[in-house]
């Protein structure tokens, strides 16, 4: 409770310094944006970012679109909550990046364009295919959205010190966190709108820089504190927890052991479904898929996928420190006391270091302002990479390739794309504000499970399957993502539980929270019955993605 | 999307070079190595998964101090994904990309 205090004593000096700071972000990022608006001339300057970025620096943008609010607030939180299985999200977010550089990455380069889509439909009949393709890569995109929003939201309400029942300007909390949520929406569609994919992939090397730096400044400052024993910091995060070793191990959110039977069962598979999820998620998520369209050949778009792996590998160790070093330094007590999810553990951990090293309160508010800024320029850069990539769907895939069949100008599809970002935004914004009770990594899962139920088995099979056809494909596209919807709707998430979205409401029968166990394997199945029912197949056309995938000849 | 229509000639160009020795021979030097991988990394992920779920009495012995086996299994899946991602940039620069590069050549310099 000590920091809490000291939170709102500092908490005038800490808003006009995070209010500074993050205007400087913003001004920069602007800065990059118009500057990158002027070289953005033709439809690949705007989808792909002119494919000139080298390995190094997409690796940086893929880390920067990457590593959201889900990475830095809802897994340090998590961890500083409920302990271990806050690192089983590190874990499985990492590995899911081997599924992206062993199946994916390179092949997608080679016989794709701007989209996820353009392999897709490689070889299928075009419009049934990219309509599937935009609306899955929307609402994969909108899940993702609502989950960056809640973050930013729970952000802004500890930078301006505004707790339940207090007020901020004459708003209250929840008019507050309205409020952000709307300007966040706000600058993320001018980023897109102006800047395209070049704008936005240097807005995400900026942030990933920055994030990189914030975190490994505050794991030194956690790890100088416990004069570099490991041991030690999790023995007081055990300590501190009130739930001793049991802190240190897995159990505590996950595959709890409940009162009967079923119900022990039930957590246990919702455990593993997450897992799954996790780990099968990253190589449906449309806007990282896009990125790999940003680079010049495959072998660019493999290093930039290493480059990602040893970025955000390093970014998920410095999550074990800030997570235990929040539930050791400054309490899940005080933590629950700012946000019941723990989606402001880091910064409230920063703020708590900056007292202890940087002499004080001020010190304190110094610390908790850069880091909020970073976390909010996490926040923004994401939901911009986001809306641009589903926005590019709807515009690439569903209004020139569907509506116009091939014939739009490039110019009327950049102009789609940007009213596109705009109702997506907008639409993003309503819905994140019924999700504010939820961790924002744990909401990030359901986007996982939504994209790897939908995407991913459409994808391998497109690229590996001779065989594969129209009818697979979109029995594979619509199987998945309406099966995860489906279960997501009528899971404790959105009804019939004291968090859900509808608490007060209750019309779950789905056990578990995350649906990937059952709609990932739906998922795949589907696309396998729809293939076989329908008598179409292409090997001609086969032959020739094999051939452009494998080789590059071709590629745009 | 593709650019050029396809006219029955690109057709087959295509299908000769996916039959040609030096493409079978890239296609398996992939697959025996992604396919395998994927499974393995897939499996030793699962057994993590599975394990936290149901070992959690294995997974919460003590090795040095309050460093379990949890902890050390996690991030002996963050070291396999680091040598696994090392060890495809090897094999593909070593064994792919020369083959790759080979067929797109000679497919560029017909195509002139």
């Amino acid at each position: 409770m000590e920091s809490h205090l000291l939170a709102e004593a500092s908490a005038s000096t800490t808003r006009g310094l995070t209010i500074t700071l993050f205007l400087i972000f913003v001004a920069i990022t602007l800065g990059i944006t118009i500057w990158a608006s002027r070289q953005t001339k033709t439809a690949t300057d705007y989808y792909a970012g002119g494919r000139q970025f080298s390995g190094f620096q997409n690796g940086m943008a893929i880390s920067g679109d990457y590593m959201s609010a889900a990475s830095f607030l809802g897994i340090a939180g998590l961890i500083a909550l409920y302990g271990y299985d806050g690192f089983l999200y590190s874990i499985g977010f990492l590995v899911a990046w081997l599924v992206a550089l062993l199946l994916v990455a390179e092949f997608l380069r080679n016989a794709g364009r701007y989209t996820m889509a353009d392999v897709l439909a490689f070889r299928m009949r075009q419009r049934p295919v990219r309509s599937a393709a935009s609306i899955s890569t929307v609402v994969v995109s909108i899940f993702y959205l609502i989950a960056q929003m809640v973050g930013a939201g729970a952000l802004v309400s500890l930078l301006l010190g505004i707790k339940p029942g207090t007020t901020f300007l004459g708003m209250d909390a929840d008019t507050a966190k309205v409020a952000t949520i709307i300007l966040v929406g706000a600058l993320m569609i001018v980023y897109v709108t102006v800047g395209g994919m070049k704008g936005t992939t240097y807005v995400q090397i900026v942030k990933a820089f920055m994030l990189m730096i914030g975190a490994l400044v505050m794991t030194f400052l956690v790890l100088v504190h416990y004069k570099f024993n490991l041991s030690t910091l999790l023995g007081d995060a055990a300590a501190q927890s009130g739930k001793g070793s049991a802190f240190l191990e897995p159990g505590l959110r996950y595959g709890v052991e409940k009162a009967t039977a079923t119900e022990t069962f039930y957590s246990k598979m919702d455990l593993v479904s997450l897992g799954i999820a996790l780990v099968l998620g990253t190589a449906g998520l449309p806007h990282i898929l896009t990125r790999f369209y940003t680079v010049p050949t495959s072998k660019i778009a493999r290093k930039s996928v290493i480059w990602a792996i040893g970025i955000i590998g390093v970014f998920y160790l410095f999550t074990l420190a800030l997570g235990f070093g929040a539930a050791a330094l400054v309490g899940g007590k005080a933590i629950t006391a700012q946000d019941k999810a723990g989606n402001t553990a880091a910064p409230q951990l920063a703020q708590a270091l900056g007292i202890k090293y940087f002499g004080g309160d001020t010190g304190g508010a110094i610390l908790l302002a850069i880091i909020a800024a970073v976390a909010f320029a996490t926040i923004l850069a994401v939901v911009a990479g986001l809306t641009l990539a589903s926005s590019s769907s709807v515009a690439h895939d569903f209004y020139a390739n569907v509506i116009k069949k091939g014939t739009a100008s490039e110019r009327d599809e950049v102009r789609v794309a940007r009213i596109s970002a705009l109702v997506i935004g907008a639409v993003a914004i309503f819905l994140s504000i019924l999700a504010q009770s939820q961790n924002v990594a744990f909401l990030v899962a359901l986007a996982f499970a939504v994209a790897a139920s939908a995407n991913l088995p459409a994808i391998l099979y497109s690229l590996f399957w001779k065989r594969f056809n129209t009818a697979g494909a979109i029995w594979a596209i619509y199987g998945g993502l309406i099966s995860a919807v489906v279960l997501v709707f009528f899971s404790p998430v959105v009804s019939g539980s004291a968090t859900a979205m509808f608490p007060d409401s209750d019309w779950h029968w789905f056990p578990l929270n995350n649906p990937g166990i059952i709609s990932i394997p739906l998922g795949f199945l589907c696309g396998w019955i729809g293939t076989v029912l329908s008598k179409e197949d292409d090997t001609a056309k086969y032959a020739e993605l094999e051939v452009r995938s494998l080789t590059g000849y071709g590629a745009h | 999307m593709t650019t050029e229509v396809p006219s029955e000639s690109s057709t087959e160009r295509y299908q000769n070079v996916q039959k040609s020795e030096d493409f079978q021979r890239l296609r398996h030097k992939l697959r025996s190595f992604i396919f395998p991988m994927t499974v393995a990394f897939f499996l030793w992920y699962l057994l993590y998964v599975l394990l936290s779920a149901y070992a959690r009495g294995f997974m919460s012995t003590k090795i040095v101090g309050n460093i379990n086996i949890a902890l050390i299994f996690g991030l002996l899946q963050f070291a396999s994904t680091f040598l696994i991602a090392w060890y495809y940039a090897r094999y593909s620069s070593r064994e792919l990309d020369p083959i790759a590069d080979s067929i797109r050549n000679k497919m560029e310099e017909g195509a002139e």
